[in-house]
């Protein structure tokens, strides 16, 4: 069995119902599956709600997630969004200590990400990004650690390129 | 009340044997579809309207309204167990000897979480059943309520769906849905927890004649393709076998599988769940493999050059070692209808996903088609090296002993029934050794917890089978151990005149964990012995039943004699066997081990 653990986004269409997201965290937890980040809401059709999961695993271990998950009841479809062409995007909201001559260079810094200031204070900025998660990984970098004061990510949104996509 | 209710009631609870109640419900004072009905009778109705015979339950104040309908009602039984535990298990049992879906009902807090157990059990055997649960009422969810648990979060890992109900118009539908599920597909349990108030809110009542669900449509025939080339590498093989499982008997697809398995003349095997698929008695069938297989069905896998598995799991009883499995090399076609089974624990070449009945017709007409036949010297060759194997006569024990030996105690039911009872077991030493003695020639026999192995599920099993074939031979074989865990059943037995026989392979030791103790832990028998056992000849007779105790192995046959005799047809016999305390069961592959590297017995 072929055990090289890569990353991938498994993206799913489930009914709208209360409980949803617990079958599915439940999932996970209960066959000790990886779970990078999870991020849900309803579609354009209220009935429906859209997740994103990022997950990492051997071949073997990604082909059982999207059985098991494909088995739960209320699972309309199940797509490995990493085995084709797709788009990722994740949000980050940072606040950072932006002081003295800091200030500018952090400003300076957002621009290079194409991130946004969107509240200021004397001492601080909130930059939002947004990105592949490797981006905002590498804005968190890019800065120095001891001037960051609260980070919050939204975990990633994935979509198929070009035709690919997933419809009830 | 209306004399008519008391009477068909009480015809069924002092157990006159009358079947003769009236149809339909005795409340029903509209006829059509639509009328106002509450949870409570909407609940009562869509059980009735799925043809249901029995349900199995007991009472509590959030079901208090829908045991208000039931008793004004008679389209089905009620059968009040003592724990609500054996309810799920009863009705379990009588989904597994039946292939229609068991119910049970069950009050809420503490009734879910001692039928927790049962529904486990269902769950590990895809077992179809429905259980209704009482809850709390809707605005008390939440707030730490009298009896509250959350049962959906409860029994959400094991069950195939499980629903709540937040409003009574969604109850009707949410029932037909509960009974589709638990029916299609991989079948499994499903809960429908009901709030106390839904029972009582009214809605117009109509009960869906189908259900479309867009998230929930199994797979049923199989790929054409991949049939096409599972055929040709049957037809390829040299040293070919055939391994089937529970989904054979879920099926229904006993009578496919041994048309498939004769047209090819090859060996078959069953799992602990596949056994009754294909004949034992048949000289094709290799018996059980697995840690407790025989020596030809383990060897025959081993080596086998083409492995058709059909509804089985490659479980860790069965290969307990998949890297010591891939040892040899071997093309493997997977029928399965769950895609989940396929490839889980064991690489396969050819995934066939679909219905085990109709992925075999399918088969089959190919293989009539088919202008080849397999290869009749290559064929010979595996025959005569399956004989050899077969030849060292695993499952011989000493048949001198002036102990009772508990495999003679189950060779002797099998000839006192004619190989024709339904068999329920508990779980331990005495379980195996029901699967290897007893020779099933049928599917739905043989009843008992392979996947959750529940101890206690053997005495609530035989009374699920008892009542869903009144006339049949129902033996429940257990150990003093197990049998203490649902052993309060045995008043329901009196109630209901189940006449069920149970055999008790007594060694005054938890056998199993014995064993393993005397293999692997240097015999130190820490907390497996059984003392201060209660006299089971008594205790049966405290509960109206008759208790026979035997002590010798000439005095075997004649106890099961007079206890399956037409005399004593319609009594529960509870027979203490005192068996060999010693004996263990063989051969066995340590868990992790390879399938070749069995343990044999001693005489061998
Ligand atoms: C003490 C003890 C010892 C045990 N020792 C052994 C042993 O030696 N050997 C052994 O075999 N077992 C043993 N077991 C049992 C073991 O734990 C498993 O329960 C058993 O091996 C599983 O059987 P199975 O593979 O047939 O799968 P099951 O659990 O019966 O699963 C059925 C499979 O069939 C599929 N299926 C269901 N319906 C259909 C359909 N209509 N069409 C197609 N597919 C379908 C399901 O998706 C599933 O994959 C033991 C258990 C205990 C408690
Ligand atoms: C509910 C439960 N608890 C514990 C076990 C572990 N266990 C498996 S077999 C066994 C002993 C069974 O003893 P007995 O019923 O006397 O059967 P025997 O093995 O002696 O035939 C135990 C404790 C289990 N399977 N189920
Ligand atoms: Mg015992």
């Amino acid at each position: 069995m072929n055990n090289n653990h890569h990353r991938h986004i498994i993206s799913l269409l489930m009914e709208n119902e209360a409980g949803a997201l617990s079958r599915v965290a439940g999932l996970f937890s209960a066959r000790a599956y990886n779970i990078e980040s999870l991020t849900v809401a309803p579609t354009e059709d209220a009935t429906l709600s859209r997740m994103t999961i990022v997950t990492v695993g051997s071949e073997d271990i990604i082909e059982q997630i999207t059985k098991q998950l494909n088995k739960l009841i209320d699972v309309i479809k199940v797509m490995d969004l990493t085995e084709g062409r797709h788009i990722e995007r994740e949000l980050m909201l940072v606040k950072v200590k932006a002081v003295g001559a800091g200030r500018e260079e952090m400003k300076r810094t957002a621009d290079i990400f194409r991130g946004r200031i969107i509240d200021v204070t004397d001492s601080t900025y909130t930059i939002e990004l947004t990105g592949t998660g490797s981006k905002l990984d590498a804005f968190l970098e890019a800065i120095d650690p001891a001037f960051i004061i609260e980070t919050v990510r939204t975990g990633a949104s994935g979509i198929g390129r070009g035709e690919r996509s997933l419809k009830a | 009340m209306p004399a008519v209710q008391r009477v068909s009631g009480r015809a069924f609870l002092t157990g006159t044997g009358q079947n003769d109640y009236p149809l339909g419900f005795t409340n029903e004072l509209i006829s059509g579809h639509f009328m106002e009905a509450t949870g409570a009778e909407i609940v009562v109705r869509c059980i009735a309207e799925e043809g249901v015979e029995f349900v199995f339950g007991y009472p509590g104040g959030a079901v208090l309204n829908i045991y208000d309908e039931i008793f004004k009602q008679n389209r089905f039984k009620h059968v009040l167990v003592r724990h609500e535990q054996a309810a799920v298990h009863a009705a379990d049992a009588y989904a597994r000897a039946t292939g229609r879906v068991g119910v049970a009902l069950v009050t809420s807090g503490p009734g879910v979480t001692n039928a927790v157990t049962g529904i486990a059990t269902a769950y590990m055997d895809s077992i179809p059943i429905v259980v209704v649960t009482g809850q709390v009422p809707t605005p008390a969810i939440g707030m730490d309520a009298f009896q509250e648990v959350d049962t959906v979060g409860i029994t959400r890992p094991c069950v195939k769906h499980n629903f709540l109900v937040k409003d009574v118009k969604d109850l009707a539908a949410t029932m037909k849905k509960a009974f589709h599920i638990a029916s299609t597909g991989r079948p499994g349990p499903v809960v429908v927890d009901v709030p106390k108030d839904i029972t009582y809110h009214k809605t117009e009542f109509e009960y869906p004649a189908s259900i479309e669900m867009r998230s929930y449509n199994p797979v049923v025939k199989g790929h054409s393709g991949q049939m096409k080339r599972a055929v040709q590498m049957l037809l390829e093989a040299r040293r070919p076998m055939i391994y089937i499982g529970g989904g054979v008997v879920l099926g229904n697809a006993a009578a496919q599988l041994t048309e498939l398995a004769t047209l090819l003349g090859f060996p078959v095997t069953n799992t602990l769940m596949g056994l009754g698929g294909h004949p034992a008695t048949d000289r094709q069938n290799l018996g059980m493999l697995g840690m407790h297989g025989t020596y030809e069905a383990n060897m025959a896998m081993q080596h086998c050059d083409v492995l058709l598995a059909v509804g089985a799991r490659f479980d860790d009883r069965v290969i307990g070692n998949p890297a010591h499995f891939a040892r040899e090399q071997r093309r493997i076609i997977h029928v399965d209808i769950d895609p989940s089974s396929i490839s889980k624990r064991v690489k396969v070449d050819v995934p066939i996903v679909g219905d085990v009945k109709s992925v075999l017709t399918d088969m089959l007409a190919l293989l009539r088609q088919a202008k080849e036949k397999p290869d009749a010297a290559a064929l010979n060759a595996w025959w005569t090296q399956i004989e050899l194997w077969r030849a060292k006569n695993c499952l011989k024990y000493n048949r001198q002993s002036p102990i009772i030996k508990p495999q003679y105690v189950v060779e002797k039911l099998w000839d006192v029934t004619k190989g024709d009872a339904f068999v329920t077991s508990d779980v331990g030493q005495h379980q195996m050794w029901a699967a290897q003695y007893y020779k099933f020639d049928k599917p739905r026999r043989w009843i008992n917890s392979g996947g959750l192995g529940t101890m206690g599920v053997g005495l609530p099993y035989a009374m699920g089978v008892q009542l869903a074939h009144p006339e049949a031979q129902v033996a429940c074989i257990t150990g003093e151990s197990s049998i203490q865990m649902c052993i309060q059943e045995l008043s329901t037995c009196k109630q209901y005149r189940i006449p069920i026989k149970i055999i008790t392979l007594n060694n005054r030791y938890m056998g199993m964990v014995r064993q393993w103790q005397e293999f692997f832990y240097g015999s130190r028998y820490a907390e497996s012995y059984m003392e201060s056992l209660p006299d089971f000849v008594k205790l049966a007779e405290s509960y109206g039943h008759i208790g026979m105790r035997i002590e010798k192995p000439e005095d075997v046959e004649a106890a099961l004699r007079e206890a399956f005799s037409p005399a004593l047809k319609e009594r529960l016999v509870f027979m203490d066997f005192q068996t060999d305390q010693t004996e263990n069961v063989f051969p066995m592959v340590e868990g992790g081990k390879g399938l070749s590297e069995m343990i044999l017995a001693e005489e061998l």
